[in-house]
């Protein structure tokens, strides 16, 4: 089965008093695409996916599912499955009374029912914690619980806001990869709100970052680490050391390095380069630095050095170079800056 | 803006109830205030009645209710003093010293809604006819009694501000920086929390203010019981002073209000 | 006195850590004030009410007043008095949740909430002798409302006798107070509901109704009920609106151990205002022992 497509277009949501949650947003989802909306908080993602659920009402734009628009469609008729971000079960039920009141609502027949919500239940791996109530379960199991829940009816289409942020760490990492294999073995097309770059870049098809209101960049994982269209996805997406340099032509010059300029649109004159710490190494000569700390991150290490000029950047390197405090050390750049941007 | 999906009622239906409600329930305050504007030639409203009270020469007929007033006033301070004095410091060392004893605590404060003041009278009897022996017949004795009834109230009031503040780290904090343990109880515990104390202050004085049940049996005079008393012979004057105080009372707790809704957590 | 006491207990307290040891008073010492206190005016009072009714005339121990609870006059008037509180206490919480849900969606600390939680407050735990007089001038025999609708309307609003100084003249009064004390009591729970359930609801296909009649009452069920009984122990235990109205008489049963305090005797007996406490707080343990299971329930559900 392929999941329904999704298309957000020219949508705003405007409050009362003038400013704008929603300020144009255009996105496309393909049917059974896996997209995150990822930003920080204020930024819209959570707007955008409750306009798509019908918790919001927008001020103009069009929201089309399957090339119908659902704009003035209220919120039971949507045929959307939502998990929120925490408490959302309902705490006089079961986990199993729960999962069955969607199918409840579509009248479908008591042995029916319980047969699907058993199923539901099953798929996110409580089939045996039916009979629990909500203040019987932990925090990663009401989330399941609600997933369960969402997934039942079968909707056109699944939204997470949030799902995992109320979570342990060990826990949220398990869930998220669950809920990827879940969404890929239904094919259902989702969309997942979060703030965390981390998360998003793990398990979305593409990930849409977006900055008050508008959706900065829309892209595979790879396409917004690599090649991130402003400084601010640069920020927010992966480590980067920002440092100055000068463009001039299809180079750019930073610390005295002249390094490819992926950006052919970037205007001549002085930047702020954003470098990956991987690609930046540690080598026998280069730019002169001293190591300022060093923190072991299992599979990898990561070292801030201190060059002449005060500035200070961060390396990347194997555990197997492990520089102290003090240390003089040289460094040299092995990459092209992800982006640069002008002053 | 959410549409249709909150919890809120629509602001009609929101208005409607209010407003009925609000109505049916000034009905009785309204009629209040025009029972004591009654009484003008020819049915008109005169406002006689009221300045009357301060008119020094009715001023031996209210002498029991002036009497009333300050005995009151009295018993209202000394009730908060009592209370504050017993409750805060134990509260604050079951906090920090003896968590396990705060569900006793708790229960023993919340015991005297379940006693009602007219049972716990029977009881008091005896018990003051004692303290009689010992301390005199003044007024000022009942306050120990009404400490009692207020103690729910007054725990309450505490107990919402100590569990948003962490006391034991607050203490720990203090101490490791070196103060000592008058110092983290006049310069960290209490200032955090002083919005708690006030509420339970306030509270006490409108509890202690309205309180009828007990000052009438134990036969002592409080502003309740003098209301009574002139309400036989002049029920105008005690609607007045019924008025005054329902209206000083609503005041009072309003001010509680705002100092309770002042966020604490954005306290620097 | 009892606070710089404890204070110094609570200094002595925290250096039993250290190594240096001064005056090193047990901590606990800090907490006899409190437990004096509560000892004093709280435990023996109630204790001393309760015995007092298994005291005859002479101070032997005896059986006799608590057979009077038996009687059919104490009977009636408890019955009465459940009466009163019944009634008051389901009207009460029907109108009070009404004013609570129109308040929803109000901002906590905005005007109309400030305004109506400090009235609430008042009525319910103030008001007392004052309230009794706020009805005597409103429907007494003189009352404004009387007076307005005999003259107006031509209706006698005490054709039948004079009820309000009867027992159902109690219960406008009452619901004066109960109504408030419900609003103070139910507004946390019906805050409580959050607003994902409302969403929830939504996305899994159910309106407004459903949500209402599946998820929220349900949910609401318990602290409601509690309320309930909380608002009947309040309207069973009060006295004070009830003596400034019924000036003589025994009607309910407060009034009936205020008879028997001031030496009216009732059914010829001595000490029986002990066995009625006894009775009251029966009635009134029962009452909140149930209220606190509920409340532990609603809590749970609402974490």
């Amino acid at each position: 089965m392929t999941g329904a497509t999704v298309r957000f277009s020219n949508v705003v949501k405007e409050y009362p008093g003038g400013t704008r949650g929603l300020d144009g947003v255009d996105l496309e989802l393909t049917g059974g695409e896996f997209v995150a909306l990822l930003g920080p908080s204020g930024c819209g993602k959570t707007t955008a996916l409750r306009s798509l659920a019908g918790l919001e009402t927008v001020t103009s734009g069009r929201i089309m599912v399957d090339g119908d628009d659902v704009s003035t469609v209220p919120v039971n008729r949507r045929d959307i499955g939502m998990v929120f971000q925490s408490y959302s079960l309902f705490p006089h039920m079961t986990a199993a009374e729960n999962v069955e009141f969607g199918l409840r609502m579509r009248r479908v027949p008591a042995t029916e029912r319980r047969e699907r919500a058993a199923a539901s239940l099953e798929l996110v791996g409580l089939a045996h914690l039916g009979a629990r109530y909500a203040h019987q379960l932990s925090g990663g199991q009401q989330q399941r619980v609600a997933l369960a829940r969402a997934l039942v009816t079968r909707p056109r289409v699944l939204l997470l806001d949030e799902p995992l942020s109320a979570l342990d760490a060990k826990v949220r990492v398990a869930l998220r990869d669950e809920i990827r294999a879940l969404q890929t073995e239904l094919g259902i097309t989702t969309l997942f709100v979060t703030h965390d770059q981390e998360e998003a870049l793990a398990v979305a098809d593409r990930v849409a970052v977006m900055r008050a209101g508008r959706i900065e960049q829309i892209g595979t994982p790879e396409e917004l680490y690599g090649r991130p269209a402003s400084a601010f996805v640069a920020d927010f997406v992966g480590l980067s050391n920002r440092l100055p340099g000068v463009v001039a032509g299809d180079r750019v010059s930073v610390l005295g390095s002249e390094l490819p300029l992926l950006d052919q649109a970037a205007a001549s004159g002085h930047v702020e380069a954003f470098v990956r710490p991987e690609d930046v190494v540690l080598a026998a000569d280069g730019i002169p630095a001293t190591v300022v700390s060093t923190s072991f991150l299992g599979s990898l290490r990561r070292t801030v050095v201190e060059l002449e000029s005060g500035e200070r950047m961060t390396v990347q390197h194997s555990v197997d170079d492990r520089p102290g405090a003090g240390e003089r050390v040289h460094v040299r750049f092995a990459g092209a800056p992800v982006a640069v941007a002008a002053l | 803006m959410s549409a249709g999906t909150s919890v809120a009622p629509s602001p009609l239906a929101r208005w409607v109830i209010l407003g009925v409600v609000g109505l049916l329930f000034a009905v009785p305050i309204v009629s209040m205030l025009g029972f004591t504007l009654r009484g003008g030639a020819d049915g008109a409203l005169t406002i006689e009645r009221w300045t009357a009270i301060l008119d020094p020469e009715n001023a031996r007929a209210y002498r029991n209710l002036f009497q009333g007033v300050g005995n009151s006033l009295l018993l209202a301070v000394v009730t908060v003093a009592i209370v504050l004095a017993v409750l805060v410091p134990t509260m604050l060392l079951v906090a920090i010293r003896y968590p396990r004893l705060r569900r006793v605590v708790e229960f023993v404060c919340i015991v005297p809604i379940t006693i009602p003041a007219i049972v716990l009278v029977v009881g008091l009897a005896p018990v003051y006819s004692v303290v009689t022996r010992l301390a005199g017949s003044s007024v000022w004795t009942l306050a120990f009694a009404y400490g009692v009834t207020v103690l729910p109230y007054a725990y309450r009031a505490i107990q919402s501000n100590l569990s948003a503040v962490d006391v034991v780290t607050l203490s720990e904090a203090a101490r490791s920086l070196g103060a000592p343990w008058v110092s983290v109880l006049f310069r960290v515990l209490l200032p955090n929390l002083r919005r708690g104390i006030l509420a339970a202050a306030f509270i006490t004085v409108a509890v202690v203010l309205g309180e009828f049940t007990i000052a009438s049996l134990l036969n002592r005079v409080n502003l309740q019981t003098a209301l009574v008393q002139v309400s036989r012979s002049d029920p105008y004057t005690a609607v007045i002073f019924s008025l005054l105080a329902l209206a000083f009372a609503f005041t009072l707790l309003l001010v509680i209000g705002r100092i309770t809704a002042a966020r604490p957590r954005r306290t620097p | 006195m009892t606070a710089t006491a404890s204070a110094a207990a609570v200094h002595v307290a925290g250096d039993v850590g250290t190594a240096r040891s001064r005056r090193r008073l047990p901590a606990w010492l800090g907490l006899t004030p409190f437990a004096l206190y509560v000892l004093l005016f709280l435990a023996i009072p109630t204790v001393l009410a309760i015995a007092t009714g298994f005291v005859d005339g002479e101070g032997a121990f005896t059986l006799e007043n608590l057979a009077a609870l038996g009687d059919p006059v104490i009977l009636g008037t408890f019955l009465d008095s459940f009466w009163v509180s019944a009634v008051t206490a389901v009207a009460g919480a029907v109108l009070g949740a009404l004013v609570c849900y129109a308040l929803l969606g109000l901002r906590p600390d905005g005007a109309v909430r400030s305004v109506v939680d400090s009235a609430a407050s008042v009525l319910a735990q103030f008001g007392g002798v004052m309230l009794a007089f706020a009805f005597i001038a409103t429907i007494g025999l003189q009352g404004v409302v009387t007076v307005l609708l005999a003259d107006v309307f031509g209706i006698n609003l005490f054709a039948d006798g004079v009820w309000l100084y009867q027992v159902p003249g109690l219960l406008l009064p009452y619901l004066y107070f109960q109504v408030p004390l419900m609003v103070i009591t139910f507004m946390p729970s019906l805050e409580g509901l959050k607003p994902q359930w409302a969403e929830a609801t939504a996305t899994l296909g159910g309106n407004r109704f459903v949500f209402w009649t599946r998820i929220a009452m349900p949910i609401l069920a318990p602290s409601f009920l509690g309320s309930v009984l909380l608002l009947f122990a309040n309207a069973f235990s009060s006295y004070a609106t009830a003596a400034a109205l019924i000036s003589q008489g025994s009607q309910i049963v407060p009034l009936q151990i205020r008879g028997a305090l001031i030496s009216e005797t009732v059914l010829g007996r001595e000490n029986l205002a002990g066995a009625l406490a006894l009775g009251m707080v029966l009635v009134m343990v029962v009452l909140m022992t149930a209220y606190s299971l509920l409340q532990s329930r609603t809590e749970r559900w609402q974490r």
